[in-house]
């Protein structure tokens, strides 16, 4: 039997800066994990991949990858993933010191 | 030191220029990244999981000041005022933006340097023993030849697609310090009825597969040493299994075909190139050996060395543990620590290169090398200068006391900044460096080699290590597996398996466990911890970290 489809979101490294990026339901490419678009359909998701993948000249690295909701939009399910929407934890470079910025 | 001819410094112009518009196409759309990653990779610009990050050679660790002057001026303008130190002799920008690294590597090629062949399926940045030139027991230095392979390799156009990756390193000491056994070629200078020559060795490498290199010649006189690398590579490249990555790299030609069929077919084609080889590069060699000629050194008093490490505690436990024995007179190879407890082995801030660039030129005969350990050694100083020094390096956090000590760790970059990560590596080494310095245990553990990588690939060389800790991905959870026994010198040895791994949380504690029954089972302060290792086998380390019953059943798994 088939594994049932879990929730997931498109993510990338944008092309010119190399952060992390996110498909929106919009189809913008957001910094932010909150403002991504939680894919709960199989088919959906994998036609928006195929789209995402086409946007080579903005983004690199497309693929699909597991999270849960969450009270602020999709959360991960995994480290890696974790770390993707931090940044590394020897130095508040990244993401983190953009949050901590705009907070 | 070398310095380029002009040969050099247009190859190396015309590939920025190349790879200048390269980056332009692929913004404009006009390449894919499936067409650009393999160029920008043979620049050395990779794409990690946060950032961009652009890796710079450091051919056999070597730099001058001005070049370190560069290394921080490239970090203050395009990276965020730091850079990263490599077990293989490199420097890493963690943050470049795609845009800016074309400028990044003009400034470079401003002072020489370039990120050429840092990566892809080219033979590497040589690397060499980072005492070169310096140490006491060296039978030659291993920089001129590790510089006249880097000006064979670089761009041989057999030579650019091979099987996979090919490193090469050198040791010019019989004390192995640039870990040849674990290179896809190692070489080591060894004088025969004094002729000097080369013990060749092929097929080490970590990474997934660990083994040890093998003697494929003892003595390889200088006259053949290029046409008898070309030899070994020309025959890896036809027989080396371009079908699987995991099995393209010589150590598994040289498991498949063994050492005796791989040495009949090096003995073949030897014949072969040999003939092509007309002496020219004996002459370039002789060229390249004039310009790594030693400094003059001068003679001096040392009193006030020696007034300084009588009088001044902090400064003598760092003579005791930063010094090594130099070859001239009233000399020291000083190593100056890229491991403060609690902070990012072998990172510096571009102030912190600043100080050492200078250090260097005042009193250092303008010479720095980058070690494999990720620290960084000044070769050449004169005794007198170092209570200078040592205040100097000690108001910029450089002084830092524990070379070879067990806060001096090797650690890959792992998940805070690798693609290929399966855990974290930098934090772990942070706490442990944390930890025993709250201990204050430090000087009395003695010589200790602790090593961690973030995935089986060993960038952080855990295989080696006394203590090896690996970080792995246990369903979703880091885990951290333990390996003890590991030794990097000339005997290389890789290190056995504990048992089952520890989480993040209790791999500190387990380490210091391992640390207490060291203590505990050690013949005196004089038997170091691979000493004890080696003496009283895996037991009571398990039993320290599993406990007495669960060591027995892991023993009986
Ligand atoms: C983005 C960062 C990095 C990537 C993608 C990367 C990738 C890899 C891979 C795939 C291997 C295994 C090669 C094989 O066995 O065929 C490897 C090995 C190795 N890398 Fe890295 N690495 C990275 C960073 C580093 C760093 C920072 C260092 C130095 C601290 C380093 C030093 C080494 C060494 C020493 C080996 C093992 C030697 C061997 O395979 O023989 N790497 N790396
Ligand atoms: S060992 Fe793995 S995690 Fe560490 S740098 Fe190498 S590839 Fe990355």
């Amino acid at each position: 039997m088939p594994k049932p489809f879990t929730p997931k979101v498109i993510t990338a490294n944008a092309l010119l800066s190399g952060e992390v990026v996110y498909l929106t339901a919009d189809d913008r490419w957001s910094p932010h994990l909150s403002d991504a678009d939680l894919l709960t359909d199989e088919a959906d998701a994998q036609v928006r991949l195929l789209d995402a993948e086409k946007r080579s000249h903005e983004v690199v690295g497309v693929y699909l990858v597991d999270m849960v909701p969450g009270a602020d939009g999709p959360e991960p399910t995994h480290f890696r993933e974790a770390f993707r929407r931090t940044g590394p934890s020897n130095y508040a470079h990244g993401k983190q010191a953009e949050l901590k910025r705009s907070a | 030191m070398y310095s380029y001819s002009d040969f050099d410094a247009a190859f190396v112009a015309e590939r920025n220029r190349q790879f200048r518009a390269q980056v332009e196409r692929r913004i404009d759309g006009s390449l894919t990244e499936d067409e650009f990653k393999p160029l920008r990779l043979m620049n050395g610009l990779y794409l990690q999981l946060h950032a961009y990050m652009l890796r710079v050679a450091i051919p056999y660790g070597t730099l001058n000041s001005r070049q370190m002057h560069k290394l921080a001026d490239i970090a203050d303008r395009w990276d965020k005022g730091y850079g990263h130190f490599t077990t293989r002799q490199n420097i890493q920008y963690n943050w470049p933006q795609l845009r800016d690294v074309p400028d990044m590597l003009d400034a470079l090629a401003e002072v020489q340097m370039h990120a050429i062949q840092t990566s892809g399926n080219t033979i590497r940045n040589v690397t060499a023993d980072h005492f070169a030139g310096a140490a006491a027991d060296e039978v030659a230095d291993p920089r001129p030849v590790a510089e006249l392979i880097r000006q064979w390799s670089t761009d041989h156009p057999e030579f650019q697609f091979l099987p996979r990756k090919f490193k090469v390193a050198v040791t010019g000491s019989p004390n192995d310090r640039a870990v040849t056994a674990a290179h896809d070629i190692g070489l080591r200078i060894v004088e025969r009825d004094g002729e000097i020559g080369y013990a060749v060795l092929v097929g080490g490498g970590l990474g997934r597969t660990p083994m040890i290199g093998k003697v494929l010649n003892d003595f390889v006189p200088q006259a053949d040493l290029l046409p008898y690398i070309e030899a070994v590579v020309s025959v890896w490249n036809l027989l080396g299994r371009r079908d699987n990555k995991y099995k393209a790299r010589i150590k598994i030609t040289l498991h498949e075909h063994g050492i005796d069929e791989i040495r009949r077919l090096v003995e073949d084609r030897f014949a072969e190139t040999r003939q092509a080889f007309n002496g020219a590069d004996l002459a370039l060699f002789d060229a390249i050996k004039a310009q790594f000629a030693a400094p003059s050194f001068t003679k001096r008093p040392i009193s006030d060395f020696e007034r300084a490490y009588e009088s001044d505690p902090v400064f003598r436990s760092w003579a005791d543990t930063n010094l090594s024995d130099h070859r001239a007179e009233g000399y020291a190879i000083t190593e100056i620590s890229l491991k403060a407890h609690g902070a990012t082995p072998g990172d510096a801030t571009s102030d912190q290169m600043r100080v050492i660039a200078d250090i260097a030129r005042e009193f250092g005969h303008d010479e720095l090398r980058i070690s494999h350990e990720q620290n960084i050694v000044l070769p050449h100083v004169h005794k007198a200068d170092l209570p200078v020094i040592h205040a100097r390096l000690k108001s910029h956090g450089l002084a830092t006391a524990n070379i070879g000590l067990i806060s001096d760790i090797i650690a890959c970059p792992g998940m805070d900044y690798c693609a290929l990560a399966t855990a974290r590596s930098i934090p772990i080494a942070q706490q442990i460096a944390t930890r025993f310095d709250e201990l204050k245990l430090e000087h009395e553990i003695g010589a200790l080699k602790i090593k961690i990588s973030g995935c089986i690939n060993a960038c952080g060389h855990h295989h080696v290590g006394h203590i090896g800790i690996l970080g792995l991905d246990r369903a979703g959870v880091e885990n951290y597996q333990i390996t003890l026994g590991g030794d990097h010198r000339a005997d290389m040895a890789l290190g056995g398996r504990t048992g089952p791994g520890f989480s993040a949380e209790e791999i500190i504690p387990a380490i210091e466990r391992l640390i207490g029954a060291y203590l505990d089972v050690r013949e005196g302060k004089d038997e170091p911890f691979l000493d004890t290792y080696k003496r009283v086998g895996m037991a009571p380390f398990k039993t320290a970290l599993y406990g007495a019953e669960d060591a027995k059943r892991t023993k009986a798994a």
